[in-house]
């Protein structure tokens, strides 16, 4: 194994590759990728793979449409199919407290450029026509928005990195980070130690375990969140659809099958990724009440990942304070995936050119010694 | 809601057969992925969608767990005992999980 790497990236899952891959793409080709298990064996790979913009805070909402804009070619960018279907997003409301909620977030996205826009419940039913229409009081649809496969995502980023020299140890645990003079030293995996120039914890779940490892104490915490996908049937809906009501959302893949979960607000903070009746209930009732047709369809198997929360919803990014070499790329809180194109490339700005991005400095880690005002909209 | 009939679009020969009858894999496929570092069973079905169909690996992880083996070395039951169990087993409508 290597014993020097000019960045090393822990994770990796999509925002690993995707960084990988965007300094390799500017030059930076001495990248060395620890794994604990393979790529996309944590949220990335258990994710519903949604991509989307309406969010209720301007940081949230300028990350998902740069990221978009990446996605809509990345396709060819990456020589990989990552299965994009653009076909919008529709956000569900039930009371009239969720219509003023979403009639605020679509005025700020607007605002912000988003072609968001409040529906009643008929044409929401127009946007999908098997929804029973009567079960909603007001809907939201951005045309934009989308949802991908994120194995070949991935797959993709990894594959172009690795042609261009990145290096990725799978089934390499880092187990300890070595301190001196502000900056992280060495790297101490499973398999040996590396001398790295700059860190990147992209460890999803697993990076308040890691920061700890150099003093950092990260707010995030882990949530699992359960999900489950379907035989596959006849393509008739491109358009992903949650709920700020309950949480639930699903769409559709390219394959056909119908892949969704929903979120319990009773579930407690830990490392438990095991499967549930309860979960499988819940979303079934909350499902079919949205879209009796569906209930034929079956159940192929069900799974779990974790999101991994802060706070106030959004990704902690960049530089940590007092540990210069240390750079933060987690805290996601369920949206790593739909974001990861937009957050390399403001990481690897900052990598490359030392260039901290408002974005950057927004999200990071010191805010959270201030007031703290969150996203709004979290599902799944 | 019509179930989607896949169309029988391999051809395979005495000499590459299929492995994965659901999602049509075969076996110079996954030999050729084991080959590329997909050499994990997890990671395999990550890469092909061998065992993700209809079955849920039912027929078809004894054989790729062979084939594993064979092409890395490992103990069968070493690579074996890497694959994760994902309820619930035997496809089962939503009408059913709702309950009445």
């Amino acid at each position: 194994m290597k014993r020097s790497a000019d960045v090393v990236i822990i994770g990796a899952g999509v925002t690993g590759a995707a960084l990988a891959y965007e300094l390799a793409r500017r030059g930076i080709r001495d990248v060395l990728i620890f794994e604990r298990k393979f790529p996309c064996s944590g949220a990335s790979g258990r994710c519903g793979g949604g991509i989307r913009q309406q969010f209720t805070t301007p940081h949230n909402i300028r990350l998902a449409m740069e990221a978009v804009n990446r996605y809509e070619t990345l396709s060819e960018e990456l020589g990989v199919d990552i299965e994009f279907i653009q076909g919008g997003y529709l956000i569900l409301a039930e009371t009239e407290e969720e219509r003023e909620a979403q009639r605020k977030a679509v005025a700020l996205q607007n605002e912000l450029g988003l072609p968001s826009r409040l529906l009643t419940p008929r044409e929401a039913k127009e946007v999908l026509p098997l929804l029973d229409e009567t079960t909603i009081v007001s809907a939201t649809y951005c045309p934009t928005d989308a949802h991908a496969n994120p194995f070949r995502v991935v797959e993709g980023y990894l594959a172009r990195a690795r042609e261009r020299g990145v290096v990725l140890e799978k089934f390499t645990e880092v187990v300890d980070l070595e301190v001196k003079e502000g900056r992280i030293v060495k790297v101490r995996t499973s398999r040996g130690d590396v001398a790295p120039g700059t860190v990147v914890n992209a460890a999803g779940a697993w990076s308040r375990e890691i920061a700890r490892m150099a003093g950092v104490e990260l707010p995030n915490q882990p949530i699992r969140h359960e999900i489950a996908i379907t035989e596959p049937v006849e393509f008739f809906m491109d358009v992903m659809v949650i709920s700020i009501h309950n949480g639930i959302y699903f769409s559709q893949t390219k394959e056909g099958q119908i892949i969704g979960g929903i979120g319990d607000p009773e579930e407690k903070p830990g490392y438990n990724i095991s499967s549930s009746l309860g979960f499988l209930r819940r979303y079934a009732r909350e499902l079919l009440r949205y879209v009796p047709a569906l209930g034929q369809l079956s159940v192929l198997r069900q799974w779990a990942g974790l999101y991994d929360v802060t706070p106030d919803a959004q990704p902690v990014l960049g530089p940590t304070p007092g540990l210069e070499n240390f750079i933060q790329a987690n805290g996601y809180s369920g949206h790593g995936f739909m974001i990861a194109p937009a957050v390399a490339r403001h990481l690897a700005d900052y990598i490359e050119k030392g260039i901290v991005s408002e974005i950057l400095e927004k999200l990071s880690l010191e805010r959270f010694k201030e007031e703290i005002r969150g996203e709004a909209f979290v599902v799944g | 809601m019509n179930r989607r009939a896949s169309p029988v679009t391999r051809h395979p020969s005495r000499d590459d057969p299929i492995v994965c009858r659901c999602e049509e894999v075969t076996l110079s496929e996954v030999v050729r992925a084991i080959r590329e570092g997909y050499d994990t069973l997890e990671e395999l079905k990550r890469k092909l969608r061998v065992g993700m169909g209809p079955c849920q690996g039912r027929t078809c992880l004894p054989l790729l767990a062979r084939i594993l083996s064979r092409e890395t070395g490992r103990p069968l039951d070493e690579v074996m005992e890497e694959i994760s169990i994902r309820p619930p087993l035997i496809p089962t409508p939503f009408d059913l999980w709702r309950g009445r």
